[in-house]
């Protein structure tokens, strides 16, 4: 395993029940990069983040996805977690009775190897010097995973992981949305704390606010549940200015969605 | 994706040579009572009521469905239960050890196997084992002895502390009570006699153990605690069996009075072996302002009967169960609570935690009743039940008798699976399938686990771990 993460997915497909809603996405995230992920409602972007890290409900019909080499398709949804794959979840679950601290010191050591468990210490050192940073609460730690928090505490929550997590490839999807102007600076200042070459990110979103304060190095557009248009931050300043529609008209699509219902 | 992790090896279902120096004869009649009542010398008021209980039994219907809404069972399930087939006294040793030496070896080692002594120079301030239907050690700081606290098996009791015992032995659950309950009051041996003088707070837990060892065993403890005004008093008792073809019977009795403004809290870890029946009667009695609380875990047996009751009868008395339950595959946990306000403004909060897999069924029975003088009461109900397959049931049946306005009563139940959703959260941080679920059953339970003494907790979450601890390869 080289030291700088790769992330390779080709012509990849999926549905759900008999609708395909992946329809062949090609992208390849390195260590170092941010990727953005631009697009409209509907158009699959959600879909690509949960195929990505394994959600049953969707089946993958064709393509593949590689982690450093690895076939991610291949394998279960915790040994992607634990392969270094990261999904930050548009609407996490609820888990009642159990602490957030008690989750992540779990998580962390279900990732390491019997026997060279983090020591307790080190653990409340590093969620201590994480939840300043993150302007998280000191209570936070003892409060039942996620179990009513507001959307922005949600929000927090997932970067908090993904810091405490250190994956080798962080997909964020919609971690913008719902936020305000200043827990969009915390959220981001999260991210960038952990840019390094040693994590590749994909960030998911419809709007361009985010990469005000994270800066992408390369942005693509979804449409019909695949990467239409790529091109670098110029292509989302483009996109917030004057919208989808002369994507569309460039690229001859009518409908950009993957249906009409939302997935 | 949900696949449920299969109920694990009962681990105490371990059992020893057969090292007893008295057995009685299989079966029951007055003359089996009559021994046991002269094996343990007592006086003769004892053995008269044991066989005006005995009586009792002979004349009482097999409680079923049919005749008893306290009985879920169908006519005839209890027939594997036989009677003339139970052992119903067995006396391990000689005497009682004061000391862990003095306890016979063989014995000994089962206590060491389970943890005992450990336990104890822990964090107990006193333990009681008993091995069958005797208590083979006690022990209890000699601080709590000072100030006045009896701690003792009831055998014991019944000569040393004669009229203490005799004011309320058999006055909150009469022989009458129940079918099970006649027949403990014929029979029983061993279980703890606590009394806390007014005032006296013991910050530490009293602790009993029983243990079934032989097959055929009835095991019949009769536990009495008398809280005096003011008091306080925390106690444990944990049980285990070993595991034989032919089912066991615990049947135990248990009183309890909370006199004026005294607190008294019970916390049961029952995880009995899943061939025993466990028809237990449980009972508090709450005088002015006093607070009883039972905590009462329910993992192990075949069919467990037990509805722990507070009759709070003084003005602003309070009560607490706080319970869980776990069925799996053949077990039936029939568990709930019953209260009853006799007087103004009391208050009751029963909180019932039930998880049901591979076939288990689970129920939550319970009683509120507000009687004539309760006026002001409140109560709130809240059940919770986690199923986790498509085998297993649950069932929550409450009663209610109100008789007077203005009370207050509240109940809440919900029902739920572990979702794809939670699962899928967790394992995308890396828990495994079994880990997740396991860490989502902790959760449903931690309101019960945050009430037991710690080292209990830290056990407790491990017998859950055990049980659940999967097939998922």
């Amino acid at each position: 395993m080289s030291n700088r993460p790769q992330l390779v997915i080709r012509d990849l497909k999926a549905k759900v029940e008999d609708k395909d809603i992946l329809k062949g996405v090609n992208l390849e995230v390195n260590g170092g990069e941010i990727h953005a992920i631009m697009g409209p409602n509907g158009t699959g972007k959600s879909t690509l983040a949960s195929v990505l890290m394994g959600h049953p409900t969707y089946e993958v019909t064709a393509g593949e996805v590689q982690l450093d080499g690895q076939d991610v398709l291949e394998m279960e949804v915790d040994e992607r977690a634990k392969a270094g794959l990261f999904l930050a979840m548009q609407y996490p679950s609820e888990i009642s009775g159990v602490t957030n601290a008690d989750f992540l010191r779990s998580a962390i050591n279900a990732k390491r190897e019997e026997g060279n468990e983090i020591s307790l210490m080190k653990f409340i050192r590093e969620l201590d010097k994480k939840m300043d940073l993150l302007e998280i609460d000191s209570s936070f730690s003892q409060r039942y995973l996620n179990e009513g928090f507001s959307g922005g505490e949600k929000k927090r929550n997932e970067i908090l992981q993904m810091m405490m997590l250190d994956p080798r490839i962080a997909i964020l999807d919609e971690i913008d949305s719902g936020l305000d102007i200043d827990a969009l600076k915390v959220v981001a200042k999260g991210v960038n704390e952990k840019r390094s070459p040693e994590l590749g990110v994909i960030i998911i979103t419809h709007y361009q606010r985010l990469l005000n304060y994270i800066k992408p190095d390369f942005v693509h557009v979804f449409m019909q549940g695949k990467v239409v248009k790529s091109g670098g931050p110029e292509l989302a300043e483009r996109l917030e200015a004057e919208g989808y529609d002369w994507v569309k008209e460039e690229l001859g699509i009518e409908d950009e969605t993957v249906g009409h219902a939302q997935v | 994706m949900a696949k449920v992790p299969e109920l694990s090896e009962y681990q105490y279902g371990f059992h020893d040579r057969d090292v007893s120096v008295y057995r009685s004869k299989r079966g029951l009649s007055r003359q089996i009572v009559e021994e046991i009542s002269r094996m343990k010398n007592e006086p003769e008021w004892m053995l008269e009521f044991r066989l005006k209980s005995l009586e009792q039994f002979f004349k009482m219907p097999m409680p079923d469905s049919t005749n008893s809404r306290w009985f879920s069972i169908l006519p005839g399930e209890l027939n594997s239960l036989d009677f003339d087939d139970i052992t119903y006294y067995v006396k391990p040793s000689e005497k009682q050890g004061r000391s862990w030496e003095e306890v016979p070896d063989e014995i000994k080692q089962t206590f060491d196997k389970l943890g005992i002594p450990e336990a104890e120079q822990k964090f107990l301030a006193g333990v009681s084992a008993q091995y069958e239907s005797e208590v083979v050690y006690h022990n209890m700081q000699k601080e709590l002895e000072d100030q006045g606290v009896i701690f003792c098996d009831t055998d014991t009791a019944v000569r040393e502390y004669p009229e203490l015992l005799r004011e309320y032995f058999g006055t909150v659950v009469p022989p009458s009570d129940n079918k099970f309950a006649a027949l403990n009051s014929a029979v029983w041996s061993g279980g703890s006699f606590i009394y806390v003088p007014k005032g006296v707070k013991c910050e530490v837990p009293l602790q009993a153990y029983f243990r079934i060892n032989s097959q055929n065993m009835g095991q019949f403890e009769r536990t009495l605690i008398i809280a005096d005004e003011g008091s306080f008093v925390h106690y444990v008792e944990g049980c285990t069996a070993p595991i034989y073809s032919t089912d066991s019977l615990h049947s135990a009795v248990v009183e309890i009075i909370v006199k004026d403004h005294a607190r008294c809290r019970y916390t049961t870890i029952q995880n009995w072996a899943p061939n025993v029946y466990n028809l237990v009667t449980k009972r508090a009695v709450a005088e002015k302002g006093a607070h009883m609380e039972w905590v009462d875990g329910n993992i192990g047996s075949k069919l467990t009967m037990k509805y722990p009751a507070v009759v709070m009868k003084g003005e602003g008395a309070k009560a607490d169960v706080l319970s869980i339950a776990v069925a799996g595959k053949g077990q039936h946990q029939d568990a709930g609570a019953k209260v009853t306000a006799l007087a103004p403004n009391c208050t009751a909060t029963i909180i019932s935690k039930s998880i049901s897999k591979q076939g288990g069924k689970v129920t939550y029975r319970g009683l509120t009743s507000f009687g004539r003088k309760a006026e002001g009461s409140k109560a709130n109900v809240k059940c919770d039940t986690l199923i986790l397959d498509n085998e297993s049931t649950s069932d929550t049946i409450p009663y209610n008798e109100i008789k007077t306005d203005n009370i207050t009563l509240e109940h809440e139940a919900t029902v739920s699976k572990v979702s794809e959703a939670q699962l899928f959260y967790l394992m995308s941080r890396g828990l495994s399938e079994d880990e997740a679920t396991q860490m989502i059953i902790m959760g449903f339970i931690e309101p019960f686990t945050k009430e037991l003494p710690m080292e209990y907790a830290v056990e407790m979450n491990r017998l859950i771990q055990f049980e659940m601890e999967g097939s998922i390869g």
